[in-house]
């Protein structure tokens, strides 16, 4: 804990009777004095505080906006047009109201996770006390909170310290959203700083969250080979009672497993996930069962296998009640965020609230006490099964060949589908016979019943794809390494070396959604790549559930083939959405336990050091929400690139190098002060790419960092030419960008690289010990 | 033929396209900029008109007008496999990126474009890109090749079917001499 409030220092202090030393006493909180870490200059940063580095940053990356809407309509003045230079009433032009967006975006996605870690740090410290202790990892680590101690310079002990660095994360947030006002910020680089901030707010409230839930629910502690659970809709029993829990928050299905285990029918009824709430479900229960990402809502609930849908927070389809109740199953609303309009039942006896969901008199409840959703889901799901009957109202096949003889081949459910699926021409087959075409179309759908809403024959698309599909459905039988949470300290130790001096090639980072432009196929491939390449490959969220759900030629799932430990070829599921802040807290470990920089409220340092000398790499590949967004802007505070998938391209702004301008290339030499130029490394901070193929190279070639001793830039552009041969069919045109000395030649390429080197006029130039700041400069110039 | 944005959601705002009623429009532009340059996109080996991939189309197009193709994703290759040579290849983001940038002297330093043509990428994708040079490149005119109507191209041609977009392309390319 750090001081706070009003604070009391006493060097020495004789009485009568006594003799006091050294006491430091803050109102309300006892200051630890026991962190010798000195204080870095930023802690609990405020708006601008890190804004320098930001601009530091955008100076390079500058933003490239693709505004999409052209319009602002957040006030009265508008509808204001924008476009092509346009100012709005407020004054406002494109630039600045694009990048307005991302801050809301970010600001929504921030708000997101510390709401959630406050929602359930409120209840654990309900359940355990204020002083119940931290533990992510035993003896295993040591640093518990690194992004928490490098933003906030508080090193929380308990439960109940988290509640001050939430309280801080809490004001950011409003302050942040506070500048999407309109009539405040206007220019459109400081409303991308304040993204920053409020990307590097998330990073916080995630960490609080993970590490509270992982101290108290018993969730695995940073363990390397956590348990294989299992993953896909054919690995649920349905003969058995089905409760399915949607969302990203576990409290409520803690509730479930808890009322289960006491009342002795866990091994009576099948608890199973949807999203991020999948995994921490099968962190605290090992009978527990990841169906799949947030896509598969429709898809498992229209198949009619779950008898009680029990919703938290985040992701959470909206209509979901209107499509439970067609099919006769109870719903749970269990978050205040997302109640559903059902009546708040939470004061009601329980044997009442089952006896009307079981009866259907009322289509579903709120009950904000997780302990009572867990009897009323339990208690309603084992009467509701047998009146259900695993019930569905799927058509049948030969319903399907006939309704498709409605479709006016109007391409409406095309033109409204994400992903531009040829809907008109598999049900032109369909009523021809043959459903073959709409279950091709089945692991390319996305799930969001857009082409429903679109259809003027009102078909139930969705449902006849569904059908088609329903082999593979049912086959779903995979695996998923359970989310381990944090990195260890020595993990840390054992590669910090390797990373820092590029031998190990890279961390890759596979999180986010599945907005997948083509199924989760190419997370599998992506991953699986790098892993051989022996990059880190760390996932989270529903990226992890797709890595999981593809087997390899021994029928290994990706978990089965590769350890689940922080090294060179491991793939790493660190668990849900929450989760992610250990990759970023994995980075920040790096700079504090190999490379000994301090982390104590030393964001700029350390963002600096991860920056230019650590190698990793973000990849979203199906992002889709404003949540991905905050995450992704809490990596690029901190240095790291982030990649997205092509419907990333809609988060509407691109932070890009330019590699054609060498002036924007220098760092100093922190050894001289001189300025060096170091190449586009990394190139981009935020790029989408359109297919997996430039993805893979992409990453090889983000992964570059100017510290890179000259092995390991060797082994690094080994890969980035290996890849961009193989997928593009040419030696990468760059490369000379990228060599400093010929000794970073790849040795089995020398012949082809130097001739490149040639004809490109390459000069000879020195390693430095690379940073942005000036006052990292150990000997200035004279 | 529509000139409703192909994806129904996609709407622009005061700025929208031209709609282009027969490929000589297009032929006429190009012979009346100074600087033209065509980006040629992932989708390009995944169309098939009569038979042929889209990108064989571009390639023949290209060859008889002498537009200079970039080549965004991992395109380049399939040119190259075609035995074209892409005057160069970057990521769908960078060539928006440069264009927008007025300094930009082009692929081949001889100066900013004037004219750039799309095809071939992801719809919301192409827009985007395509929206980002209407607000931002005031001296870029764009051109949308596909089959989908673009609203913030400067110009494009309305939704069509597959034949049309054949024919569309095979008309281009004979009036700048070339074809099969």
């Amino acid at each position: 804990m750090t001081s706070k409030n009003v604070h009391v220092k006493i060097g020495e202090m004789k009485g009568n009777t006594s003799l006091i030393s050294n006491l430091e006493v803050s109102v309300g909180k006892v200051v630890d004095s026991s962190w010798t870490e000195p204080m870095g200059p930023t802690p609990m940063p405020s708006l601008s505080t890190l804004r320098d580095w930001d601009l530091r940053l955008l100076e390079r990356y500058k933003p490239f906006y693709m505004p999409d809407c052209d319009l602002c309509c957040l006030c009265t003045f508008g509808k204001c047009d924008l476009t092509a230079g346009k100012r709005g009433a407020c004054g406002l032009d494109i630039a600045a109201q694009s990048s307005r967006i991302v801050l809301i975006a970010c600001c929504i996605g921030a708000a997101t996770h510390t709401a959630h870690s406050r929602h359930m740090l409120h209840h654990l410290i309900e359940k355990y006390g204020r002083r119940y202790p931290l533990d992510v990892g035993g003896l295993n680590i040591k640093v518990e909170a690194p992004v928490t101690r490098l933003v906030t310079g508080i090193r929380p002990e308990t439960l109940g310290d988290l509640e001050d660095v939430l309280a801080y994360a809490e004001e950011q947030i409003t302050q942040a959203v506070a500048v999407a006002h309109t009539g405040q910020e206007g220019n459109h680089l400081d409303f991308e700083s304040k993204a920053f901030h409020v990307g590097m707010i998330d990073h916080v409230g995630m960490e609080v969250g993970d590490i509270a839930q992982t101290s108290t629910f018993g969730f695995p502690k940073a363990e390397p080979e956590a348990p294989l659970v299992s993953l896909g809709i054919g690995t649920v029993d349905t003969s058995k009672p089905v409760i399915m829990c949607i969302g990203h928050n576990v409290v409520p299905s803690v509730g479930i497993i808890d009322y289960a285990k006491e009342s002795k029918v866990d091994d009576k009824i099948e608890v199973v996930g949807l999203c991020c709430t999948a995994h921490d479900i099968t962190r605290y229960y090992n009978r527990g069962r990841i169906i799949g990402p947030i896509s598969w809502q429709l898809r498992f609930l229209r198949s009619g296998f779950a008898d009680v849908i029990v919703l938290d927070e985040q992701c959470v389809r909206t209509d979901i009640s209107d499509e439970a109740s067609r099919l006769l199953v109870p719903v749970i609303a269990a978050s205040e965020k997302n109640c559903m309009g059902f009546k708040n039942r939470t004061n009601d006896p329980s044997d009442e609230i089952v006896a009307d969901l079981v009866s259907g008199k009322v289509p579903g409840v709120l009950i904000l006490d997780p302990e009572k959703v867990g009897e009323v889901a339990v208690k309603a799901a084992q009467k509701v099964a047998p009146i259900r009957r695993k019930f569905n109202n799927l058509p049948e096949p030969e319903e399907i060949k006939t309704l498709a003889k409605s479709c006016r081949q109007c391409n409406l459910c095309q033109r409204s589908c994400p992903q531009d699926l040829k809907l008109p021409r598999a049900m032109k087959a369909a009523a021809g016979g043959s459903l073959s075409e709409l279950e091709d179309l089945y692991e390319y759908c996305i799930g969001c019943g857009r082409c429903e809403e679109a259809c003027p024959e009102k078909l139930d698309l969705h449902s006849f794809i569904v059908k088609a599909g329903w082999k593979h459905m049912t086959e779903e039988t995979n695996n998923c390494r359970c989310g381990r949470g944090a990195v260890q300290d020595v993990e840390i130790r054992n590669v910090g070396s390797p990373i820092v001096l590029g031998e190990i090639p890279g961390i890759l980072a596979v999180v986010g959604c599945s907005n997948y432009p083509k199924g989760g196929k190419d997370v599998y491939d992506i991953c699986r790549e790098f892993a051989n390449r022996r990059y880190i490959v760390a996932v989270s969220g529903c990226s992890a559930m797709s890595a999981g759900s593809y087997r390899n030629s021994e029928g290994k799932t990706l978990y089965e083939e590769f350890s689940g430990a922080f090294e060179a070829g491991g793939v790493l599921n660190v668990g849900s959405c929450v989760a992610n802040s250990h990759i970023a807290g994995a980075a920040i470990k790096v700079a504090n336990i190999f490379a000994k920089r301090s982390l104590r409220g030393n964001y700029e340092e350390i963002a600096d050091y991860i920056y230019n000398r650590l190698g990793a790499v973000g990849l979203a590949w199906g992002a889709y929400s404003q949540k991905a967004a905050a995450i992704a802007a809490g990596f690029w505070r901190l240095g790291v690139p982030v990649i997205v998938g092509p419907h990333g391209s809609k988060y509407r702004r691109m932070l890009l190098g330019r590699e054609d301008k060498p002036e924007d290339w220098e760092v100093y030499d922190a050894r001289t002060g001189n300025k060096v130029n170091v190449g586009p490394a990394p190139e981009h901070l935020f790029q989408t790419v359109e297919t997996p193929q430039e993805a893979k190279v992409a990453i090889a070639k983000l992964c570059i960092r100017p510290n890179d001793t000259w092995k390991g830039r060797s082994i690094k552009l080994s890969h980035y030419i290996d890849l961009s041969k193989r997928l593009y069919g040419v030696m990468p045109q760059d490369v000379h960008l990228f060599v400093r000395t010929l000794a970073d030649v790849p040795m089995t390429m020398k012949d082809e690289i130097t001739k490149l080197l040639n004809e490109k006029g390459w000069k000879e130039t020195v390693i430095p010990d690379p940073t942005l700041l000036p006052r990292m400069i150990r000997k200035i110039k004279e | 033929m529509s000139c409703e944005p192909w994806q129904c959601a996609e709407i622009a705002a005061t700025k929208k396209a031209n709609l282009i009623q027969k490929p000589e429009i297009v032929v006429a532009m190009i012979k009346r900029a100074e600087r033209p340059i065509l980006v040629v996109g992932s989708y390009a080996v995944e169309r098939y008109m009569e038979g042929r991939q889209l990108i064989d189309y571009l390639i023949d197009f290209a060859r008889a007008s002498k537009v200079p193709i970039v080549a965004t994703a991992h395109m380049v290759g399939e040119f190259l496999k075609r035995g074209y040579e892409p005057a160069g290849f970057m990521s769908a983001m960078d060539i928006g990126n440069r264009l927008v940038d007025p300094e930009w002297q082009g692929l081949d330093g001889k100066g900013p474009y004037d004219l750039a043509l799309f095809v071939g990428m992801p719809y919301y994708m192409e827009g985007l890109i395509i929206c980002g040079l209407k607000h931002f490149a005031p001296n870029l005119r764009t051109i949308t090749l596909d089959n989908l109507f673009h609203p913030h191209a400067s110009w494009s041609f309305p939704n069509a079917t597959l034949e049309e977009w054949a024919g569309n392309l095979k008309v281009m390319t004979s009036k700048f001499g070339g074809g099969q």
